[in-house]
């Protein structure tokens, strides 16, 4: 007998991106100020996987959560807009904020995935400035959850969650319990529009505000980054005319 | 994109959003076909719909969206930056839908509103003629009542979406000479003696149809007309007011789009041995037309805000934008297409689409001629 249970809460965790990379002058970092951001696009998959499932009426109440500066508000926003019913925003800023990395998130999003009971936890499998590819992993092993990552297919049955992965060989398909830690592949779903009703409605959607040391999180990074540089400019390249030309060329540059 | 955001309110900057992710990917990829093959995208304009953007400023009882003028230009902006032409027709659509939405009693908006803000029919707004463009309130086109019909005689030219769309917002005249002798009526497409001339062969608006529309004894009934007899001038203009700031919107949607074409040019294009943006001209240029974009963006958004407070110089300043937004517009898209040199007169460039979808802007919807008779009028009148 298959318990009728299902799943009440899950967490999606959208994440803004910089649209464009500049290195600093000083080789410190990345410019941030003034940069546009917009929601990481494998997250908007996972916003969009966790509305489905609520259509679907196998889970009660999608929680869009974000961490950074005010900013990251308006990413919460547009996942409410696209059907999650409430948000929780993790005020990080400043210098924080320049050394947030996943390990800070995952023990955020540990902490609160404790405090909020969810069952699921859906992010982005990777966010496409940085391309760590680590907050869902950490977050799993932070609670000792299973996680379903590179998710191209999930299916709820019960306290069960079928996960199809996209991983290097083909497709993996996996069972897990819940609660679990899903990362969002790019074949999961294709992101709805948010429509103009939904945006308004938005609005009266609640936004909670929450500090890291409120969830008895420590921000300090382990990593200290020495330098940032960009990609040496490609050289022109060389034309020869025969094939022991090009041998010798090569052997030249100790390529053979 | 950055400077369009400043001054909106979070809810607006989602809207915009959402118009700006809708062009890139449902209308940008298909722009110059949609105007090479001539294509009325049905498809595309109804998932438009889908999204709110059928009414956006119709009353959401009746299935509109219920939005700001503010809100509906920072939208058509947006949505501009990927089809001129297909958001223009959308824009003159949402205008016929609040027309009946505003002036129509409510049989008439939960007969037509509902249908128009889904897309699931397409709407046209039927006021010029072969002789009356500018002085429209001259129009011929009679509508003689017997018992519960009207009868109408006469024929509209230079109509969008003619011969394709559903519901005609027809002005006709039911009384004597002169703007208090129009009336207002609904036509539905099917009704006999209703017809529709050749489709024109146009410079740019080629992903809307616009034809001729003919009435020979044509039967309409009195209970599709808006309002009273004798207001259908006054509700036209009033359509007219909001249609002025949407067609200026479209304008600075192309503005922007060229101003970043031609940026994204001069970086890459070389002569001289250098990039085209260390030419001084080029980069005064291009200071020029950003300069007159922003400016030209304030003139509408303004103009959009006192229309929906229904302050006193509304009409003046959605006149102003209008004449301003489309004449400067079309000055910038055309400085855009030069800076492509020979490539931009190439129709695989999308630069040259976006001045020939622009160029009527500042003919329709009142010459830009007009806008000075109607400015003028308002500051040579004594209270």
């Amino acid at each position: 007998m298959h318990s009728n249970r299902y799943c009440n809460r899950i967490i999606v965790l959208p994440f803004s991106v910089l649209l464009e990379i500049r290195v600093k002058p000083d080789n410190s970092g990345v410019v941030t100020d003034g940069v546009k951001h917009s929601m990481n696009p494998f997250c908007e998959i996972a916003v969009e996987e966790a509305v489905k499932l609520k259509e679907k009426k196998l889970i009660k109440e999608v929680v869009a959560v974000s961490c950074g500066p005010q900013q990251s508000q308006e990413t919460i926003r547009t996942a409410l807009a696209m059907g999650a019913d409430r948000g929780i925003h993790v005020e990080v800023a400043g210098k924080d904020y320049e050394t947030l990395g996943p390990l800070q998130v995952s023990k955020i999003m540990a902490a609160l995935a404790k405090k909020e009971d969810a069952q699921l936890i859906i992010l982005g499998k990777q966010a496409i400035d940085d391309d760590c590819n680590q907050t869902g992993q950490m977050t799993a092993a932070l609670l000792d959850w299973p996680q379903g990552t590179f998710a191209s297919e999930v299916s709820l049955d019960g306290d069960k969650v079928k996960v199809v992965r996209e991983i290097d060989g083909g497709l993996e398909t996996i069972k897990i319990s819940t609660p679990a830690v899903l990362t969002a592949d790019l074949r999961l779903n294709t992101p709805r529009y948010a429509t103009l009703p939904n945006i308004m409605k938005a609005k009266k959607k609640k936004i909670a505000n929450v500090k890291p040391a409120d969830l008895g999180v420590d921000l300090t990074s382990r990593l200290e980054v020495l330098k940032v540089e960009e990609p040496p400019q490609r050289q022109a390249g060389v034309k020869v005319e025969t094939v022991e030309d090009l041998v010798g060329k090569l052997k030249e540059t100790g390529r053979i | 994109y950055n400077e369009q955001v400043y001054g909106l309110t979070d809810e607006q900057k989602e809207f915009q959003k959402v118009a700006f992710d809708f062009a890139a990917n449902e209308m940008a990829p298909h722009m110059a076909e949609w105007d090479q093959k001539e294509i009325f995208p049905v498809e595309t304009m109804r998932k438009a719909a889908q999204l709110g953007f059928g009414g956006i400023y119709v009353q959401p009882d009746v299935g509109g969206s219920g939005l700001s003028r503010l809100d509906t230009s920072v939208i058509f902006e947006a949505l501009s930056t990927g089809c001129v032409s297909t958001t223009a027709y959308i824009s003159i659509h949402n205008m016929c839908a609040w027309m009946i939405d505003t002036f129509g009693n409510n049989e008439q908006r939960e007969k037509f509103c509902p249908d128009l803000c889904l897309m699931e029919k397409f709407a046209s707004y039927c006021l010029t003629e072969p002789g009356s463009g500018s002085d429209a309130a001259s129009l011929l086109t009679t509508a003689q009542r017997k018992g519960d019909l009207y009868i109408l005689n006469g024929s509209k030219a230079f109509i969008s979406g003619g011969g394709d769309t559903d519901i005609y917002v027809v002005m006709c005249r039911t009384g004597g000479k002169g703007p208090k002798g129009i009336s207002c009526l609904v036509v539905e497409k099917g009704t006999p003696g209703l017809s529709f001339g050749k489709k024109e062969k146009k410079v740019g608006w080629n992903s809307q149809p616009t034809r001729a529309v003919i009435f020979e004894d044509c039967a309409v009934p009195v209970i599709n007309r808006l309002g009273e007899e004798g207001q259908g001038f006054g509700i036209a203009m009033k359509g007219l007011n909001g249609g002025r700031i949407n067609i200026a919107s479209c304008s600075l949607g192309a503005a922007h789009a060229c101003v970043q074409l031609a940026r994204d040019h001069l970086l890459v294009r070389k002569q001289f041995g250098e990039t085209l943006s260390n030419n001084q001209f080029l980069q005064f240029r291009l200071a020029e037309m950003a300069t007159k974009l922003v400016a030209s963006r304030l003139l509408v958004r303004e103009a959009a805000t006192a229309l929906q407070d229904g302050r006193p110089d509304a009409v003046s300043l959605c006149s102003m934008a209008k004449l301003f937004v489309t004449d400067e517009c079309f000055n910038i898209c055309n400085q855009a297409l030069q800076m492509h040199g020979g490539y931009g007169y190439l129709k695989d460039y999308a630069v040259q689409q976006f001045v020939r979808d622009i160029r009527v802007h500042q003919i329709l919807e009142g010459t830009n001629e007009v806008m000075r008779m109607i400015i003028s009028r308002n500051l040579l009148t004594e209270l």
